[in-house]
């Protein structure tokens, strides 16, 4: 047993971090979800440095390493707010040929039972991939009838509504339609883990330089303990995420789907509650578009919907520990 | 990364689960919670057991007579004995957990020879005195007064939380030997006999209605000089040196009993009739309960997390109080659950309608020690908020 990175581990984390935090620096975030925002040149080169690839064999075109590790990347990804489909480009990756190369950008969505469907990316997307019981499905996004919103809550995330989605052409089957869920389930906990520590991060820098009465309001207790439970918070969820994504590869050491579904719950929990208190904190300058802050609470509300809620994730935790001991 | 034993470690795991398959069978009955003199002599059946088959002082260093296993393997020596139902440290908490390794780290050759064979066989049993009435959050305020008097010192105050005092035979002792410096350099580390004279013990009665506290009053009580662990007036550091051995394994007896009475929960939400079915029918309820299972299981991780980088040389600062505030807050969250399941079952401590209800209010009120005992998790915040994040004083 090793839950702990390696230094090889620590090393692949700062590398993607470095990248995002140059490429893709808070300024080109704040606005990307508006039209003609997204850089195709740097969604490539982000592709380049095996991002999307990271648990493909060599033989495709992958890193060759394991799943543990792409979640240490979306950890890294979610902590520096790096926009972009990368949840569909991981998902994808080793189904659709050009995405792990950043050639091709894909859209990725869960079919709904009933209604209309919501979209992410779906505006800069060549390829939209569709999660069905029965399998995957691949449309193309011209031949939708879509709108994009022009008011997006993650101004970061464009999204698009579709009213009727074809059937489009099966590319892959239930099997692998399951196995990506859990995994884009797994990927946006590990995503809402960084966030959740990003955001952390950015409120106890505040914390120190704002002073009031005199005194920086770190100084507080008040702010202590609320800090100090947003690192609780962080900790505990990155724990529960890193088993699962270890289960992934080892999945005879546990139970997968529970371990993917009780991360969620944290890791969703963490970054909603951590983000509210990085706004708090800033105080009134944390309530405006300015700082920040809301770029956090707003990417986790997004994670949050992705591949599964809360409760169907604590529901089906519940239903894991009942089948456990019976 | 890995989660799957290692080889040895596999190794480790299936002797250990084949003895423990034979030995807890032997076992007497376990005594009544409340009968001390019974649970000291069952707890120390047990770990001279232990002793005989090479698993006493599991993560002890060897040349003090441990089995000088790895801290992945203590761990999981903790999860099999939980798995096979096997008693727990009991009495020997404090003789195990950090007398003995403060021994070890700062003992003379003298005192370990004649304490730490001891501590690992169950024959002696310790208790601490640290805290006092007026020395609680603040220890360093501590006031027990030690004054040097030829080769003795003579102590006279006052301690609390005393845990298994009643039935110990040594207690680790902080007292004040300079009242004139900053509160800790004024610090010394006694052992002292409990049948030395003046020492009055009186049994504090906890919320669980159990006397597993004590205080302790102290009258002019004789140490010898020679029971000091380190330096007069150094004993501050020597208190604080056990932590360098933490290696992540402090609450997993606990954090595995939650995870039974968690269990317990289950099944007996699966039993109680509620509405057209049962308790575990309510939506609400079944959410609530699973997002307890998710934070316990995310907390054994940390543990193995936690583990894994004590193994590597140490828990990174703030780890463990994470863990433990984040701990008190399951516990507290189980218990409040549990009063939803039980309803009126809840008016009693013993078990109603042939239900094992009681155990649920006993662990409802343990949230309390958690997130008391040790340091209260208002501490722990703050030493996460100025330790780890660094936020001014």
């Amino acid at each position: 047993m090793d839950l702990d990175p390696s230094e090889d581990q620590r090393e692949l984390q700062q590398m993607i971090s470095r990248f995002s935090l140059d490429r893709f620096p808070a300024d080109t975030v704040r606005d990307f979800a508006e039209p003609g925002r997204f850089d195709r040149s740097a969604w490539r080169e982000l592709a380049e440095l095996g991002t999307f690839g990271i648990a493909l064999p060599e033989s495709s075109g992958g890193v060759g390493l394991r799943w543990i590790d792409t979640v240490l990347v979306h950890e890294t990804l979610g902590a520096a707010l790096t926009p972009g489909p990368l949840l569909a480009a991981t998902l994808a990756a080793g189904l659709v040929p050009g995405v792990l190369e950043g050639e091709v950008v894909p859209a990725i969505v869960e079919r709904p039972t009933h209604g209309a469907v919501v979209i992410e990316h779906l505006s800069v997307a060549d390829v939209l991939l569709v999660i069905e019981t029965d399998g995957v499905r691949q449309i193309d996004p011209s031949s939708l009838d879509a709108t994009l919103l022009t008011e997006p809550t993650d101004p970061a995330t464009p999204v698009s509504v579709v009213r009727d989605l074809p059937t489009g052409e099966l590319i892959a089957d239930a099997a692998t339609a399951d196995r990506l869920r859990l995994l884009g389930s797994l990927l946006a906990s590990a995503q809402l883990v960084g966030n959740a520590e990003g955001s952390t991060a950015l409120a106890v820098t505040y914390a120190k330089e704002r002073e009031q009465f005199g005194r920086p309001i770190g100084s507080f207790q008040g702010l202590k303990h609320l800090l100090a439970d947003c690192y609780a918070r962080t900790e505990v969820s990155r724990s529960a995420v890193w088993a699962a994504g270890v289960l992934v590869d080892e999945p005879e050491a546990g139970d997968l789907r529970r371990a993917v579904a009780g991360a969620r719950v944290l890791a969703g929990r963490a970054a909603a509650e951590n983000g509210k208190t990085c706004v708090q904190v800033h105080g009134g300058m944390g309530f405006t578009w300015e700082v920040d802050a809301h770029l956090f609470l707003k990417r986790a509300w997004v994670l949050e919907t992705a591949f599964g809620s809360i409760d169907e994730a604590a529901e089906l935790v519940a239903e894991a520990l009942a089948a456990s001991i019976s | 990364m890995h989660l799957r034993d290692s080889e040895s470690d596999g190794e480790f795991r299936a002797e250990l689960r084949a003895w423990l398959a034979d030995a807890v069978p032997t076992l007497p009955a376990p005594p009544d919670a409340q009968d001390w003199p019974g649970r000291r002599a069952f707890d120390t059946v047990w770990q001279s057991m232990l002793f005989e088959a090479g698993y006493a002082g599991v993560n002890w260093p060897s040349e003090y007579g441990g089995r000088g296993a790895t801290p992945t393997q203590h761990l999981i020596f903790l999860e099999e004995a939980a798995a096979a139902k096997a008693p727990d440290v009991g009495v020997g908490f404090v003789g195990q957990m950090h007398a003995g390794p403060t021994l070890i780290a700062e003992g003379t050759p003298e005192q370990q020879a004649h304490h730490l064979r001891g501590i690992l066989t169950g024959e002696h049993v310790w208790c601490q005195g640290f805290s006092e009435p007026g020395a609680g959050s603040d220890l360093a305020s501590l006031r027990t007064r030690a004054i040097r008097d030829g080769d003795d010192y003579v102590v006279s105050g006052q301690k609390i939380w005393t845990s298994h005092a009643m039935v110990a035979d040594y207690c680790e002792l902080l007292v004040r030997t300079d009242p004139d410096v900053p509160k800790h350099k004024g610090i010394t580390w006694l052992i002292l006999p409990m049948d030395t004279p003046g020492i009055d013990v009186r049994p504090l009665m906890t919320v669980q209605g159990s006397a597993e506290f004590a205080e302790l009053f102290l009258d002019e009580v004789r140490i010898p000089v020679t029971n000091r662990v380190g330096d007069e007036n150094d004993g501050w550091r020597v208190t604080n040196v056990t932590l360098s051995f933490e290696r992540g394994t402090g609450f997993v007896g606990e954090l595995l009993d939650t995870t039974n009475i968690m269990g317990e929960l289950v099944e007996l939400a699966q039993r109680t009739p509620r509405g057209a079915g049962t308790a575990w029918d309510d939506d609400g309820l079944r959410r609530d309960i699973g997002a307890i299972a998710a934070e316990l299981d995310a907390l054994w991780a940390f543990t193995k997390r936690n583990v894994s980088q004590g193994a590597k040389g140490g828990m990174a600062m703030g780890s463990g109080s994470a863990f433990k505030m984040s701990y008190a807050t399951v516990v507290h969250k189980l218990g409040d659950i549990a009063l939803r399941v039980l309803d009126r079952s809840s008016l009693a401590f013993d078990d109603i309608g042939g239900e094992p209800t009681g155990a649920q209010i006993h662990h409802k009120l343990k949230g309390f020690a958690v997130g008391i005992g040790g340091g209260t998790s208002q501490i722990q915040q703050n030493i996460i908020a100025e330790r780890v994040l660094g936020l001014p004083r």
